[in-house]
């Protein structure tokens, strides 16, 4: 089978941890969005998820960053981050292991990635999938990006990687989906907390849903920063995404700026 | 100034929970275990989180540490945002 579905939406803690804190507005428009893509999930009878989404200091530190890591266990352990926080009990989320060993095997004939068997699930994992998939029953294979400590894998490499998990993918027998987890612009854990781009955002998603590889890679880390926040690195996530399903008509399910939870809840997918 | 070994004793304290049970018992002998500067040590132990933000600790090793530390997110954020503004920066 090839790929057959493909998503991409944001994970802030706030999202399942004070989900209260948003207007009753913001919440009308983002949590039913989040549930059609669920819908659409669903309907996707997938065999497995592949999930994409970013370091923040749960399984990696800069004695040892990898730029791209694949999970390759039968299962993972998450939240790592307290109950409370999230309000995601902890629990075990199955690993596609098989699948997961074929495209990473598949994927370094033209990205270089590191591999784990002990990958811990924090928030930028467990917020889809509590939304998504709360019986928490669809095997995935997560990769972990390093949108956090610089020097990050470049943008352009990001896409290369978009494009290899496609062929990777189209190449396997299982009912595979796809899924970027993090973004936008946000200022996580700073004064600045709460603060969006939604400029930024919009425009960001208008070349996510057309596949503009030039626009999409042609931010410096500086522009990144300082636009975007330290949190926008993770549009690294949605930029693998985009890659891997050049072509496809693009449907945003939700933008509506919440800064209760310190970002823009940006939800879309894409028609493969 | 060793910020990668003050991030080094955030990210374990947050990670290890054997590790915040060391330093709970003996903060110095943990600490002493790091080459850090007496003001690195003195802002790790006290959980000065406006010293270690500006000392450049990232703010997602400092978050959790702080609430470690019994700081209410609004009073962390308020720490931040101080020790930004204090004249002797």
């Amino acid at each position: 089978m090839p790929l057959i579905f493909a998503a991409a939406a944001v994970h802030a803690p706030g999202i399942t941890g004070r989900p209260q804190n948003a207007t009753e507005r913001q919440r009308a428009a983002f949590f039913p969005a989040y549930q059609r893509l669920r819908e659409r999930l669903e309907s996707a009878r997938l065999d497995a998820l592949v999930m994409v989404s970013a370091e923040h200091f749960t399984n990696f530190f800069m004695d040892n960053m990898p730029a791209f890591c694949f999970g390759l266990a039968e299962g993972y352990p998450g939240p790592s981050e307290d109950e409370p926080f999230l309000k995601i009990p902890k629990t075990i989320v199955p690993g596609a292991a098989r699948l997961a060993r074929a495209l990473a095997a598949a994927v370094s004939e033209d990205v270089d990635i590191a591999h784990s068997e002990e990958l811990v699930l924090d928030h930028g994992f467990m917020v889809p999938l509590h939304l998504l998939a709360p019986e928490m029953r669809v095997p995935i294979v997560p990769i972990v990006v390093n949108c956090l400590a610089a020097p990050r894998p470049a943008l352009k490499r990001c896409y290369a990687l978009g494009r290899a998990l496609r062929r990777a993918i189209d190449a396997r027998p299982e009912r595979v989906g796809l899924l970027a987890c993090g973004g936008l612009s946000h200022w996580p854990a700073v004064p600045e907390s709460g603060k969006i781009n939604v400029g930024w955002d919009r425009a960001f998603l208008e070349d996510f849903l057309a596949h503009r590889r030039d626009a999409l890679t042609r931010y410096s880390e500086e522009e990144i920063e300082r636009n975007a926040g330290p949190g926008g690195h993770e549009i690294r996530a949605w930029i693998v995404v985009s890659a891997a399903t050049e072509g496809a008509q693009g449907e945003t399910l939700c933008f509506e700026p919440i800064p209760a939870y310190a970002i823009t809840g940006a939800i879309a997918t894409m028609a493969i | 100034m060793s910020l990668y070994s003050v991030q080094k004793v955030l990210f374990r304290l947050n990670n290890d929970a054997a590790e915040r049970k060391r330093f709970a018992m003996d903060r110095d002998a943990v600490l002493g275990e790091y080459p850090l500067t007496s003001e690195e040590r003195r802002a790790l132990a006290e959980a000065d989180v406006g010293r270690l933000h500006l000392m450049g600790a990232h703010p997602l090793l400092l978050a959790p540490f702080a609430g470690r530390s019994g700081l209410k997110w609004p009073d962390y954020l308020a720490a931040l945002q101080r020790a930004r503004d204090a004249p002797h920066r």
